[in-house]
């Protein structure tokens, strides 16, 4: 027998080695009761979920809402928009993180979940750079319409005249463009074709979406599969976020008569300068990017990623409203644009939105 | 089921003990136990995948019926998995040869241990090994192809930074190869020693020996070994899903381009995140198509070897 | 009568094993390889370039050997030749990954790295640990889920049920089952778990439940394979004795096959320890400890790698640092569970002809 129980016994150490390291805690980890400062404390554990853009400003967030909180546990799945919105709406998540909006079947299915309206903010606020890689070549301007055209394919060259046209001083060798974009599906893309359609004077056809929709190019697997292969190519073109592009060369991009830098103020200023979407309750901040505007000093490829919860959440309203309430606060804003790169919603806009939140009813 | 179970003459005289009648239960209810697992995924994937099946080009995400839609992914993956196994097969096969034949005891020993290990590797691992390491030192090579045999469909225009489906082919296979070659080598090192030793006595060399004492004897095992090598490397997501540079719905045959097909696995791991409503269950039901390949796959390699000749041990 | 005697002078050796090449020959093909690759490498040529110039230069050993030994000697060379280089055609890209993740992995290694967790951690510092309990604890919950499941249904197969159509069906679909994606797997332990617990499910039993699904069927075909290779003499001699059928399993047919069922079991669980997409459908992750399987997220090492490197922030290198650490302790663990599995298949190992 001795043979057979010791086969056992191997799987039974690891296990006897898995209880054995539950005797302690992690090291960084108290159990709550040193807890100081005044103020009301919230506590419990807030299970949100979605958006993968958000997670390293979430990972901030956290950090200091758990610190005011030591009794807060706040968890974040970064399974992706959908996956959010998909399980908010099905009453699994108290807060979904989510890089588009919930469309008009969500909303109708939300408010049915939420027995009322429902409080959708964007929090993280993120310009999406068009980066490149050219020897030789530091600063470049384009216009939507270049830009829209180098990523159809039609134009294949860095010295094209369209492109020498906007940047008569810089030395644009002959090299061929590839473009990359991302090979999966994302609130970044979205963002991206829906600028280029709209901005692009009647250059791109194709219809925005989460999944890139033309053929032709090079497709990379996320933001940092983006930069990977910018990086490692020549003569490379893609669009990523903004604090991840790295050493990368940024275009400028046309607005009105000038060309602008993708900056985190730039892209909080397009916020106050887009409408709301129409027909939306006053605490449905669901905002219609204005990718046309013309204002100086206004960045418009940007990605708005909301935190959509209920109004009168059926469990756990103030730790959800406590939540909310620091993350649109300037503090949490300028948090997650020092760790995660985001652009702090501006004074007038961050109002609107915490007005938004104060709506929860916390009883 | 009882009525083909009739027991060959003489083994029913064995007495029925009860822990006899324990022993078989317990494994009997085992593998029933596997079949209501498969059959709770099939059912479940059934179930989900046919609203996806059905589901109108304008309800998708793709904006395709199912069909236009699954087919280019269909493709990818079985060319991936087919690059893949043409060439993790024969070095698996090499490979456990070397360890349990060629190389010193001692040395072969060390170097199985370092192969279990790379099993443990996470698919993120091989996938930024894949980008960062692999494709740009494959396309000089890619060039090359494209020069010299580009008038073959396979070698059409070259990427420009090697992230194509030869490159997750190659990926795949260095994926597959620790599992197939640890099978491989347990089983040639189970060889019964004395036919081994019978073949080198006649006068065989070692070649000979190996194949006609250790391939006969393990020829059951390594089909085994490839199943689960293919099983891997037709379901594998993140690694494939990194590496790649895909097109949208492409079928080419250009093995070495940038603008390659999807896998049915990597295309959900790309779109699941994203995906809501009749997308999910398109999704789904892609992985309700692979389950079909697997199926058939199995199926096809059950009828070219048919294991059930060489049964047991050393009859 | 000495002189009849005197054998004439003949090379016994000769007689005996036809023309041979000298002992040095080999090596000296070697040596030659090495040398040419080196000189090509000098030259400017690439390493692959160069690997390739040593291997062309080794083929010389079969076509030297067709020459003096003969068709048979010279296919063993060859085969020889050929196995010996697929060996080293795999090492190359095996050796890059471990040398990849042990170089990167190893700069984060410290003793806060294994005993913080991530609560309250941002940029620089924090720890695994969360994610080492997570993995430690969905992975053993799944070893015993599924060890006692496949080894018995591979016993069934071989020793019970005697190539029945129940049999045939159960080795089809268990080869089936080794197609199944991650991802689906993941999906099916949701939705599994959602009709007893609800939307929003998250436990890490859950994920235990999936991995088990990809877990099994490895198990079954490795563990049925090392049975059918225990000869039937054995368990004749057994029954012979008297010995009850599952008795003679027991004590006869396991341990026979011990070491293969061991590594069976060690190469499953390495299978899925670094399984990131269904962990992450069904447990999620979290920033904290958690101990029980059966309530709320639990980190794990591959989804916590995979997550680091994926949304890293700024500056990124402190969290892609963080994720290859988490892939080197992950090889540590698998590594630790292959020396487990050797020392018992060493010791309770029959002692026989190996």
């Amino acid at each position: 027998m001795n043979r057979n129980s010791l086969r056992l016994a191997a799987p039974a150490a690891a296990l006897a080695l898995a209880f054995g390291l539950s005797a302690c805690g992690a090291g960084n980890e108290s159990d709550g009761s040193d807890s100081t400062g005044s103020g009301s404390k919230v506590s419990g554990t807030l299970n949100a979920g979605g958006s993968s853009a958000q997670e390293a400003a979430v990972a901030a967030w956290k950090k200091a809402f758990q610190t005011t909180n030591p009794d807060a546990t706040v968890n974040y799945d970064p399974a992706g928009s959908g996956a959010g919105r998909e399980q908010f709406l099905a009453g699994g998540l108290s807060i979904a993180g989510s890089d588009a909006y919930l469309d008009d079947d969500e909303l109708a299915k939300a408010k049915t979940l939420c027995k009322g309206d429902v409080v959708e903010v964007p929090v993280y606020v993120s310009p999406i750079a068009v980066i490149f890689n050219l020897d030789g070549v530091k600063e470049l301007n384009l216009t939507p319409k270049t830009i829209a055209d180098i990523f159809a394919g039609k134009i294949t060259t860095w010295d094209d005249a369209a492109i020498k046209a906007d940047n008569p001083d810089a030395k644009l060798p002959s090299t061929k463009i590839t473009a990359v974009h991302r090979s999966d599906d994302s609130g970044t893309t979205q963002n991206f074709t829906d600028y280029l359609s709209k901005a692009a004077e009647g250059a791109w056809t194709a219809e925005p979406g989460q999944t890139w929709p033309v053929k032709g190019g090079e497709a990379a697997e996320g933001t940092s599969g983006v930069v990977a292969a910018v990086t490692s190519g020549k003569g490379t073109i893609g669009y990523a976020d903004e604090s991840q592009a790295g050493d990368l060369g940024q275009a400028k991009v046309k607005v009105g008569d000038t060309f602008n830098a993708a900056t985190p103020e730039a892209a909080a200023k397009v916020l106050d300068t887009s409408k709301a979407v129409a027909g939306r309750a006053a605490t449905d901040i669901a905002i219609d990017i204005d990718r046309t505007s013309t204002e100086a000093g206004v960045y418009p490829i940007v990605l708005a990623s909301y935190q959509i919860a209920c109004q009168a959440p059926a469990k756990d309203a103030a730790l959800i409203k406590a939540w909310l309430t620091y993350v649109a606060s300037p503090e949490g804003q300028k948090a997650a644009g020092d760790t995660a790169g985001s652009a702090p919603l501006t004074a007038d806009f961050g109002k609107k939105v915490q007005a938004a939140i104060e709506t929860i009813k916390a009883s | 089921m009882t009525s083909t179970q009739a027991p060959a003459p003489g083994k029913n005289t064995v007495i029925r003990r009860p822990g006899d009648r324990i022993f078989s239960g317990l494994s009997l209810s085992a593998g029933v136990l596997i079949l209501v697992i498969l059959a709770g995924v099939a059912i479940f994937l059934t179930v989900q995948g046919i609203p996806g099946i059905t589901a109108h080009p304008d309800e998708v995400k793709s904006g395709k019926s199912f069909l236009p839609y699954v087919w280019p992914l269909v493709f990818g993956t079985l060319v991936a998995a087919t690059i893949a196994m043409l060439i993790a097969v024969p070095v698996a096969i090499g490979v456990a040869l070397f360890i349990s034949h060629y190389a010193p005891r001692k040395l072969g020993q060390g170097l199985g241990y370092l192969i279990d290990l790379l099993a443990a590797v996470p698919s993120v691992v091989y996938g930024l090994w894949g980008i960062g390491f692999l494709a740009p030192r494959m396309v000089p090579f890619y060039a090359w192809l494209d020069e010299h045999l580009g008038f073959l469909p396979f070698f059409g225009p070259a990427s420009a930074t090697g992230r194509t489906i030869l490159t997750a082919s190659i990926v795949l296979a260095v994926m597959i190869l620790p599992i197939m070659t640890a099978i491989c080598r347990e089983i040639f090192l189970q060889t019964p020693r004395l036919h081994e030793e019978a073949a080198l006595a006649l006068g065989a060399t070692r070649w000979e020996m190996a194949r006609l004492a250790i391939f006969p004897y393990a020829r059951s095992g390594i089909v085994s070994a490839a199943m689960l090598g293919l099983g891997r490397a037709l379901g594998e997501t993140l690694a494939v899903a990194m590496v790649l540079s895909v097109g949208v719905g492409t079928v080419t045959a250009n093995l070495i381009g940038s603008d390659n097909p999807s896998t049915i696995a990597a295309n959900i791991a790309l779109g699941f995140a994203e995906a809501t409503g009749k997308s999910v269950n398109a999704l789904i039901a892609s992985g309700l198509v692979l389950f079909v390949i697997t199926f058939l796959v199995n199926f096809a390699a059950r009828s070219i070897v048919d294991r059930r000749k060489e049964f047991s041990g050393a009859n | 009568m000495t002189t009849t005697l005197t054998p004439p002078p003949v090379d016994v050796s000769r007689e005996l094993y036809g023309a041979q090449l000298p002992t040095w020959g080999p090596r000296a093909v070697i040596a030659a390889g090495l040398l040419g690759a080196a000189a090509a490498y000098a030259v400017g040529a690439n390493l692959l370039e160069a690997a390739l110039v040593a291997w062309l230069i080794c083929m010389v050993l079969p076509l030297w050997s067709a020459a003096v030994e003969g068709r048979r000697k010279a296919t063993d060379r060859l085969v020889t030749t050929l196995v010996t280089s697929a060996f080293a055609l795999a090492m190359f890209p095996l050796f890059s990954i471990l040398w990849t993740v042990i170089s990167k992995g190893s700069k984060v290694l410290s003793a806060e790295f294994f005993t913080y967790s991530m609560r309250n951690v941002v940029g620089e510092g924090g720890g695994i640990y969360h994610a080492l309990v997570g993995t430690l604890l969905i992975t053993g919950a799944a070893a015993v889920i599924s060890i006692p499941i496949g080894i018995f249904a591979a016993i069934y197969l071989v020793e019970y049920a005697e190539g029945n159509r129940l049999s045939r069906w159960i080795r089809f679909l268990v080869d089936v089952m080794t197609g199944i994606p991650s991802i689906v797997a993941g999906l099916f332990a949701y939705a599994l778990f959602v009709l007893f617990f609800g939307e929003g499910v998250r436990m890490g039993i859950g994920g235990s439940v999936a991995l088990s699904v990809l877990m099994i069927p490895i198990l079954v075909r490795s563990t049925e394979e090392m049975l059918k290779l225990v000869p039937n003499e054995l368990r004749e001699a057994s029954y012979a004795l008297g010995v009850p059928k599952w008795r003679t399993v027991a004590k006869v047919v396991l341990p026979t096959s011990l070491a293969g069922i061991v590594t069976g079991i060690t190469l499953s669980i390495a299978r899925v320890i670094g399984e990131t997409a269904p962990l992450l459908i069904i447990v999620g992750t979290t920033d904290s400890v958690n101990f029980n399987l059966f309530n709320g997220r639990m980190a794990s090492l591959p989804v916590f790698a995979f997550a680091s490197q994926r949304n890293p922030g700024i500056p990124p290198q402190f969290s892609i640092d963080r994720a290859w650490g988490a892939a080197l302790v992950l090889l540590v663990i698998v590594m630790l569970l292959n020396l487990i599995a050797r020392l018992v298949s060493y010791f309770f190992s029959p002692k026989g002809e190996r």
